[in-house]
């Protein structure tokens, strides 16, 4: 019977065990969030949307240059890589053959690789032939981490189309392309666009593709050929400053930054919810 | 149909222009380290002097400095990222505890990495520095130590969701035939989801360890950007992304610049090898 009852208590403390565990593996989300709360929102006021940082040792001073920046660099990966990456996820949920294998594993290992590496890329493709700093270069960093996003999520969402639905268009005499233009594609809509959510959620908070390709700008540049501020460069660069208002600016920004992203990420779950349920 | 033809072929065509973008990664990379592969040849690897000023360059410093904090925070964020699995895979499959908590490792895993460096500036680097002058140690406050906590919260999350999936591939009738059999839970788990997922765990503990050798800004920030070979857990150091994120705008010179683009293509080799193969396991785990 002891030997029962020592297994018993076994079970219970490595339940115990497991249980406290994973709390404690959150409590640093709480601690992030709680403190990047409390400090940035002293800061944060309509003047914090709307002005330019200011100089060291000055009061004040906000972020437009890294949210206008930020948003270029989104809207330019946005457009370099979603068509390329719907035309791979198209391809690759439509074949499946030796070569499609070998694109999938090129796609996870896209995927899983160093984000400054990516960085490197676009200085050797934007910035060294053009001769300096830019969005577009930025962007086209950021949209090498995009492309495996929307391929996957794209292959996805069209493998999970029923295939009656396919059927019903090519039996009223359909042509694939009509189908996919007219069936497939509204469809799908949805889970794509949740695919290209996560990618926005992912690349807004990136700092190091940016960081030589980017640059930063401490004013407000809409030329896609002119290097522009992000917000998470800003904070990177704000954060490392000896400046006390810098690193003021650097824990709004945080703020910011974070409210974005979990915007991105809530909105998404939303979006998939509501498409399942339709489906 | 000839516009279904078209459309088809176009497909195929993307898709060479996929494997395309890959191969001009690594030739890229390639051509640009040409010049530090051409001066240091081998003992670019086995090297331990980084001195631009010098034009002599060598990145052992990095390779240990970015092995050691890979497998400290590895090693750190184990028992906890084990724990998270078990609890959605195996103790609360359902319900709305279970959705609290992988709804927050969801959020932890979308936490920029830029801010997870800036928390650890202001709060994990002044902790770090009080025991440090209380074991009697040059209390910098940054380095390894430093860099691998913070890696280690930012892997729990990417370690679990892959080690949870794989639990949940477990056959309910095994686990089932071992409570019939008068298992309690901790024997279930112990002889038969381990065992049974042990290769897929396995994957996944390989693919974070991937995660936390390209991790850039978070361990840039706090790792102290030391370029010399690290002496223990408490000294400063540099892995190989931070020295890029670090000396890349600085580099003046055509070979410094080229022999941080050349620890760029090692970065890109080690962990092409290190995703293939745990790509490579998962896959052929999910298939039996």
């Amino acid at each position: 019977m002891n030997s029962l009852r020592f297994k018993i208590i076994k079970d219970k403390v490595f339940e115990i065990f497991v249980i406290f565990l994973s709390f404690l593996s959150v409590v640093p989300l709480f601690i992030i969030l709680f403190q990047i709360f409390i400090k940035g929102i002293k800061v944060i006021n309509f003047e914090f949307f709307v002005s330019l940082p200011s100089p060291p040792g000055e009061k004040g001073g906000g972020i437009l240059n890294a949210l206008t920046g930020t948003l270029i660099l989104i809207l330019i990966s946005l457009i370099l890589s979603i068509p390329f990456g719907v035309m791979i996820g198209i391809f690759l949920a439509e074949f499946k053959n030796r070569f499609t294998d070998l694109l999938k594993d090129f796609v996870n290992i896209l995927q899983s690789l160093p984000s400054i590496v990516m960085g490197i890329l676009a200085y050797i493709w934007v910035v060294k032939p053009v001769g300096h700093f830019s969005a577009l270069s930025g962007g086209v960093a950021l949209s090498l981490m995009m492309l495996p996003l929307i391929i996957k999520s794209t292959e996805e969402t069209l493998k999970m189309i029923p295939f009656t639905l396919k059927e019903a268009s090519f039996a009223l005499g359909a042509s694939y392309v009509s189908t996919l233009w007219r069936v497939i594609l509204p469809a799908s809509a949805g889970g794509i666009l949740s695919g290209v959510l996560i990618g926005v959620s992912r690349i807004a908070g990136e700092t190091a593709p940016l960081l030589f390709t980017a640059f930063g700008n401490p004013f407000v540049n809409l030329n896609p050929l002119k290097p522009v501020e992000s917000l998470p460069l800003l904070i990177f660069k704000y954060a490392m400053s000896p400046y006390e208002n810098w690193q003021q600016i650097a824990w709004g920004g945080s703020l910011v930054l974070i409210c974005i992203v979990l915007f991105f990420n809530i909105g998404l779950k939303f979006l998939v919810e509501k498409w399942i349920q339709k489906s | 149909m000839k516009k279904d033809k078209l459309f088809f072929s176009v497909l195929w065509i993307t898709g060479f222009l996929f494997v395309f973008l890959f191969i001009l990664i690594f030739f890229s990379l390639l051509k640009e380290s040409f010049l530090s592969i051409k001066s240091f040849g081998i003992s670019f690897l086995t090297s331990s002097e980084w001195d631009p000023v010098a034009e002599k360059f060598g990145m052992l410093p990095f390779l240990v400095g970015t092995l050691f904090t890979s497998f400290l925070s590895l090693l750190i964020s184990l028992p906890f990222s084990m724990a998270i699995a078990l609890f959605l895979g195996e103790y609360f499959k359902t319900g709305s505890i279970s959705k609290i908590l992988s709804y927050a490792t969801d959020l932890l895993a979308g936490i920029p990495s830029v801010i997870y460096g800036f928390w650890g500036i202001y709060l994990l680097v002044p902790i770090i520095r009080k025991l440090e002058m209380k074991i009697g140690v040059p209390p910098y406050g940054v380095g390894i130590l430093t860099a691998s906590l913070v890696l280690s919260v930012m892997i729990i999350p990417y370690a679990s969701s892959i080690a949870r999936e794989i639990i949940k591939l477990v056959p309910q009738d095994l686990v089932e035939a071992g409570y019939s059999l008068g298992s309690t839970r901790y024997e279930v788990i112990k002889k038969i989801i381990i065992p049974y997922s042990f290769s897929g765990i396995f994957a996944g503990i390989l693919l974070s360890f991937g995660r936390a050798f390209g991790e850039t800004m978070a361990v840039t920030m706090v790792i102290g950007n030391y370029n010399f070979l690290p002496k223990s857990i408490f000294s400063p150091g540099n892995t190989m992304a931070s020295v890029i994120a670090n000396e890349f705008t600085e580099a003046t010179k055509d070979i410094h610049l080229s022999s941080l683009i050349h620890i760029g293509l090692w970065l890109f080799v080690i962990t092409f090898f290190i995703n293939y193969l745990g790509n490579l396991v998962i896959k052929k785990y999910k298939v039996k």
